[in-house]
């Protein structure tokens, strides 16, 4: 067990950042399954920044992730929110029944 | 010695715990890995000696968000199991995607092997004091427009949940203001049947049956 280097912190966000791309392709029905993946994903992300950050000994990373943060939570409470809208409306969250726009 | 044991336990524990929020067949228990998992990447961000976004990330993600997941799944009534059915159908799939991301990312940055100076760089003074340094200085315009998202996305998710049923009474003040006396107040003279002697004659009776 050696010293931890850059490259720990970053093969430990690469394994998150997979888990939650491959957690929205398992999950394609459940659209709170994929939104807790793209928070997953979010914060494999600030790992790399702030990894980067102190590697560097430069804190824009840090500044950086915390702008990620609050990007994540506004997505958060923005997706939620259509999410109980689109509930009332059509009684089911199934991404399949999501068709009314014909996109 | 003792940090990179303390690195590998919380590193296990993110993964697992994120591993456990794809696969997990109920979302409550999903979202709960989700919460640990968090709390797991704080204990990294606290290795790397960035405490405050570590302190941030437990008071935003366990206070704010994951609250808010745990709060929609179980206030919307759905049936999960059906969810589920595509999980088996698309494992294969998703296993090749995330493999080749895998490969792609360790691939990135399996260059340098330079080992993460905790805190060296900048010693004297904290990480919360240091990020409050250039926080309101060199990067305002960056804190301005978080405080601008969040205030859109507060507003957003009002008006999108908000819902005006038919049959409920409502105060409406702007209503109420435009109301004017003589809309509403209105004075009538009625007409008495009775005549004045009689009424007192009853007042009079009254006031014995008192005594």
């Amino acid at each position: 067990m050696g010293a931890i280097t850059l490259f720990h912190y970053l093969t430990v966000a690469a394994i998150l950042f997979t888990l939650g791309a491959v957690g929205i392709f398992l999950n394609r029905k459940n659209v709170i399954t994929i939104l807790m993946c793209v928070e997953l994903m979010l914060l494999a992300v600030n790992i790399n920044l702030v990894a980067f950050s102190t590697h560097n000994g430069d804190l824009t990373g840090q500044i950086f992730a915390m702008l990620i943060l609050t990007v994540a939570a506004a997505e958060a409470a923005i997706g939620l929110a259509i999410l109980v809208v689109y509930f009332r409306n059509r009684g089911s969250i199934a991404v399949e029944d999501i068709n009314m726009m014909k996109g | 010695m003792i940090t990179s044991l303390f690195f590998y336990l919380f590193a296990a524990m993110t993964v697992a715990s994120g591993l456990m929020v794809i696969t997990a067949r109920n979302p409550v228990h999903a979202v709960l890995f989700l919460i640990f998992s968090f709390f797991n990447a704080a204990g990294l961000f606290i290795l790397m000696g960035a405490e405050f976004l570590a302190m941030l990330l437990v008071v935003v993600y366990v206070g704010a968000v994951a609250v808010l997941f745990l709060f929609v799944v179980m206030m919307l009534d759905i049936n999960f199991d059906d969810m589920r059915e595509g999980f088996r159908r698309h494992l294969p799939l998703g296993l090749i995607i995330g493999f080749i991301l895998m490969v792609e990312l360790v691939l990135i940055f399996a260059v340098p092997e330079t080992s993460v100076g905790v805190a060296d760089s900048f010693s004297s003074r904290s990480n919360t004091a240091q990020i409050g340094d250039v926080l309101y200085t060199d990067y305002i315009f960056l804190f301005q427009l978080a405080g601008i998202i969040l205030l859109v996305a507060m507003i957003g998710a009002i008006t999108l949940t908000m819902r005006h049923r038919e049959g409920v009474k409502r105060q409406s003040i702007a209503l109420q203001n435009a109301r004017r006396r003589d809309e509403t107040v209105e004075i009538v003279s009625v007409e008495s049947h009775v005549a004045p002697q009689e009424i007192a004659a009853e007042v009079n009776a009254d006031q014995k049956v008192l005594r």
